[in-house]
């Protein structure tokens, strides 16, 4: 009985870890449908391969060189950050952008195209086995009260993702309420046309939306492969659907939403993970992602459309 | 049997927070053209999706024919025998001209998934009724000749043409128009308004219509509602309305 | 009047022609200029870009992670993208000049013609090509038949199914636990697939298919992944990664292709016939199984875009809201679409069981309905001829670029990226029956 307590907080410290990559993620999904109202299917590879990027400056740095981890960690993620956040933007340019304007259905079969060109890019350059991480962060937050059976381990690894993507959140939040891009997003989001007329360069704002969304997953990427070791061309997809549905669970287009709607999934996945046998908890991402879709498809924090004939 | 074809009852719409429509109450006759008019904004569009089932109704009633049909579904009103028009043009743009007839009678023909794979007598005839029907109306729009056009190439003026008649074709009970006329020549507004007096008396059929044209409105109309801001101002016959000073008010302003 | 303007408007086309020829040179030459500076921008891109990816490659020497340097491939794409982008104005600007390979025009009587032709060269193949190629060809057939199923699905009532692959696992499955359970053959579970799958269409389809496009993509696609999750996991019943093996061939009217028949007593074909036992006999059978199932695939297809209820499809992807004007439910003719297609790879799911003799989870993950999806997109969504062609491209292509394995699906996505850029309505649009009114 007396287990049950740090069994729980346990789950909790994973299931928000893992609540903050989805969210990461899943903002890039959110203010893209949100600004261009598409879902961006290569999404969840940018993520996939600014975790590959992370592990190449990594370990072009080296780890035995002695250099401090700091140094290290600074340098993957800058660069990883400011390489994917290039992939963004080319993808968007080569991809989405001369698609513009017309069908609906023709850039989604764009970008599932480019999502599978991707995953299949990396496989060529970096090899489709898996590849380990070093673990460059160790070592683990304890809680232990003495003489009982509380004892919690929360790796610091896991610590730095809740803390980054924490620093994050808030970091995007007061840009998008405040500053001048900030707010030329919120105006596309709303209406495209009128923002255009009004003198804002959409093409800025959009080109803006998918880089600073692979940024944040680029984030995610690198610290995802730090904490678990290892890293595959293939977790792109999953975890962009996943990412997707938190999206889509907090209300697609509202980045709190997006934020929200990742750290419940993470939760609700770690939780139901830890009851139900193991493969099926992948089911039960995609089962949510239904239900909310027939039952409340504009999410928890989005809003109810009438839509006008 | 009531006399009333169509009793609209307070009714009400709100988008959000905003009251859109409000305290809405007219009927239309058996055999009648009644028409709503106002200034943009007016909230007559509003209120032809809440008749029509496009929009869910805040509060009020819609009652067609003795039966109450406010918050059925769009596809379910039509049923009933209740179509519309759009104020932009929704014709099946890639489709013929002749296939807009046919799918809209898709209602009509009764024949099966089986008897269809197996082009049965039964299928084949009901096929080729749905054909006369389409030829027919074609004919009697003058439109024979583009049957096998994509409905998109036509002139808009003819795409109007098209689009009632895709209605008619559906053996409607009421025919809502909105804003039939925009975009037609003058020639073409003449022509409207005789094919809308023929629907009523060769068909038996009601007309609901909203227009701007108001030479339109007055010619063709027996009795017209006015709105502004989401409400009614003024009801009845055209020359009453002419000379109404709150509609002249709405319309045009303190003098 | 006509006439008038159009002469007018081609004396106008010549001199404008005639002032940009004039001026092009000199505009070349100013074009080059500007290009010089945005091809320089784009290659440093490509550079930064392929450098962590394709310059320094990842690889695993005894448990430590290296880095394997390959400039080559970043050097050549960083030239390939210099070039284009330096050549792309100027190749804009005289687009007329070069003529893009254009698809020729056919209208519906032709391509059914064209179809008629296949099938009775599809008949005759497999008497005359190597082995090889006729395995390659039953393959395609079975593209063909998923891609004209989806075809119903995407290009007629456009849908966008991502989880087309679900429906052709149930099929496979469908036989292969029949036959496991109750020794059923190959043509008592073929209708059963069909039925089997077009339940879980109408299952599956009801609750979703109020939802707007992209959502229904990734919503199908969830079931997609939740069948396959499910047949992975479900060990007891569907054998789980490991599947169902031991799945009987189809027979012709009882008499198998094997070396010794199964049932003791019977003859097999070969010892009917007083031949060798070659393995051929069954890949030639196979393959003219699967024909049969093309030919009656495209019976059905065929009749159906022809009744109202394909009438109801092509109107709903038009326009959903006109649809609804005129008591067209929208959702029982997205349901009926969604239903029919299901069925349809409910046929193909089990002919590929009887083909390969096993089913397993990984035979039918996303990639797969990506894959047919690309069948219906590059064939021309609504086209059947166009689905038969591209299927029967996407499955030969492959086959004869064997040395290029590894970059197969890097080529695919590309092409998929590529093609709707180009040409998002695909090789052989739809083109609307010309239908002769009664008098």
């Amino acid at each position: 009985m007396s287990n049950l307590l740090p069994q729980f907080i346990q789950q909790l410290a994973n299931g928000l870890t893992l609540g903050s990559i989805y969210a990461l993620i899943a903002i890039g999904y959110t203010m893209v449908y949100g600004i261009i109202g598409m879902i961006n299917f290569a999404h969840g590879e940018i993520y996939m391969i600014g975790a590959y990027i992370g592990l190449v400056t990594i370990t072009a740095i080296g780890v035995t060189a002695g250099y401090p981890l700091p140094l290290v960690l600074g340098g993957a993620l800058l660069v990883s950050v400011a390489v994917t956040g290039l992939y963004g933007f080319a993808v968007e340019r080569i991809a989405y952008r001369p698609l513009r304007g017309g069908p609906r259905l023709v850039p989604l079969i764009s970008a599932i195209g480019m999502s599978i060109f991707l995953q299949n890019y990396i496989q060529i350059g970096h090899g489709s086995r898996d590849i380990s991480v070093p673990a460059l962060v160790s070592g683990a937050v304890e809680f232990q009260l003495a003489g009982s059976f509380f004892d919690i381990t929360i790796p610091y690894s896991r610590v730095m993702i809740f803390g980054a993507t924490f620093v994050l959140m808030v970091a995007l939040t007061l840009f998008i309420a405040y500053s001048r891009m900030g707010r030329a997003c919120r105006a596309c989001s709303e209406d495209m046309r009128m923002a255009n007329l009004l003198g804002i360069d959409t093409n800025r704002v959009i080109s803006f939306t998918f880089i600073l969304g692979a940024m944040l997953a680029a984030v995610g990427g690198v610290l995802i492969a730090l904490a678990i070791g290892k890293l595959s061309p293939f977790i792109g997809f999953i975890a962009g659907i996943k990412a997707f549905t938190a999206a889509v669970l907090g209300g697609i287009g509202s980045i709190p939403g997006a934020m929200l709607g990742g750290i419940l999934l993470g939760l609700v996945e770690t939780f139901a993970a830890a009851y139900l046998p193991a493969e099926y908890k992948d089911v039960v991402a995609f089962a949510l992602l239904i239900l909310i879709l027939l039952f409340r498809p504009t999410g928890l924090l989005g809003k109810t459309n009438v839509e006008k004939v | 049997m009531t006399k009333n074809l169509l009793e609209v009852s307070n009714l009400q719409m709100r988008f959000g927070g905003l009251l859109a429509v409000d305290q809405i109450n007219f009927s239309v006759r058996k055999n009648e053209v009644f028409s709503v008019i106002g200034p943009n904004g007016a909230g007559k569009t509003t209120v032809f999706n809440c008749i029509s089932g496009f929009y869910k109704p805040a509060a009020g009633s819609v009652v067609l024919d003795g039966v109450h049909i406010e918050g059925l579904p769009s596809h379910a009103v039509a049923e009933k025998g209740l179509v519309r028009t759009f104020q932009n043009i929704r014709l099946f743009k890639d489709l013929t001209v002749l296939e807009n007839l046919l799918v809209a009678q898709h209602s009509q023909i009764k024949t099966g998934l089986l008897q269809g794979l197996f082009a049965t007598p039964s299928y084949r005839k009901a096929e080729h009724e749905a054909l006369k029907n389409a030829a027919a109306w074609l004919h009697r729009l003058g439109l024979t000749s583009v049957a096998n056009r994509g409905a998109g190439t036509l002139p808009y003026g003819h795409q109007r043409l098209v689009e009632i008649a895709r209605c008619m074709i559906t053996k409607p009970r009421l025919l809502m128009l909105d804003e039939p006329a925009a975009g037609l020549n003058p020639q073409e507004k003449i022509e409207l308004a005789k094919l809308i007096d023929s629907l009523r008396t060769d068909f038996g059929i009601s007309v609901l219509l909203i227009e701007h044209d108001m030479s339109l409105v007055m010619e063709v109309s027996d009795r017209i509602l006015v709105m502004e801001y989401g409400r009614a101002i003024a009801t009845g016959l055209p020359l009453e309305i002419q000379n109404d000073p709150r509609v002249i008010k709405a319309y045009l302003g303190e003098e | 009047m006509n006439q008038d303007s159009n002469a007018s408007a081609a004396s106008l086309h010549t001199t404008t022609t005639s002032i940009s020829v004039a001026k092009g040179k000199s505009l070349r030459a100013d074009v080059l200029g500007k290009n010089l500076k945005s091809a320089f921008v784009a290659s440093v891109i490509t550079i930064i870009l392929t450098t962590p990816v394709l310059g320094l490659q990842l690889k695993m020497v005894s448990y430590k992670v290296v880095l394997e340097q390959h400039w080559m491939p970043v050097w050549l794409a960083a030239t390939a993208v210099f070039v284009f982008q330096l050549l792309r104005p100027i190749w804009l600007v005289n687009r007329s000049a070069i003529k893009l390979p254009s698809v020729p025009d056919l209208n519906a009587h032709r391509q059914k013609a064209i179809i008629q032709a296949l099938l009775v060269l599809g008949l005759i193949f497999p008497f005359f090509a190597s082995r090889g190629a006729v395995d390659v060809g039953t393959i395609a057939l079975i593209y063909i038949i998923l891609g004209l199923g989806l075809n119903i699905v995407v290009g007629y009532a456009g849908l966008l199914d991502l989880g087309y692959v679900g429906f052709y696992a149930v099929g496979g499955y469908t036989y292969a636990l029949l036959n496991q359970h109750f020794g059923l053959s190959f043509w008592q579970c073929l209708p059963a697939a069909a039925l089997v799958a077009s339940i879980f269409g109408f299952v599956l389809g009801f609750p979703v298919l109020r939802l707007r496009g992209d959502y229904l993509a990734i919503v199908t696609l969830g079931f997609g992944e939740i069948i396959r999750l499910l047949l992975n996991n479900a060990t007891n019943v569907t054998g789980g990664p490991d599947g169902i093996s031991g799945i009987p061939k189809p027979t012709f009217f009882g008499i198998e292709f094997a070396r010794k028949a199964s049932v003791e007593g019977t003859k097999t074909f070969h010892q009917i016939l007083g031949v060798d036992y070659s393995g051929s006999h069954m890949v030639v059978f196979l393959y003219l199984v699967a024909l049969a199932l093309v030919t009656f695939t495209l019976f059905v297809t065929s009749r159906l875009i022809r009744m109202p209820v394909g009438r109801a499809w092509e109107a709903l992807r038009e326009d959903e809201t006109a649809c609804r004007s005129l008591a067209l439910n929208p959702t029982k003719i997205k349901l009926s679409a969604f239903t029919l297609g299901a069925a349809i790879a409910g046929l193909g799911g089990a002919f590929f069981a009887a083909r390969q003799g096993l089913v397993n989870p990984e035979s039918f993950t996303f990639i797969e309905s990506a894959l047919i999806l690309a069948v219906v997109v590059l064939g021309g969504m609504g086209s059947q001829l166009g689905v038969v062609l591209a299927a029967i491209l996407l499955t030969v292509l492959p086959e004869v670029a064997r040395g290029f394995d590894e970059y197969r699906m890097l080529i695919f996505g590309l092409v998929m990226v590529l093609m709707m850029i180009w040409r998002p309505q695909g090789l052989l649009p739809a083109c609307r029956p010309h239908v002769e009114l009664p008098k």
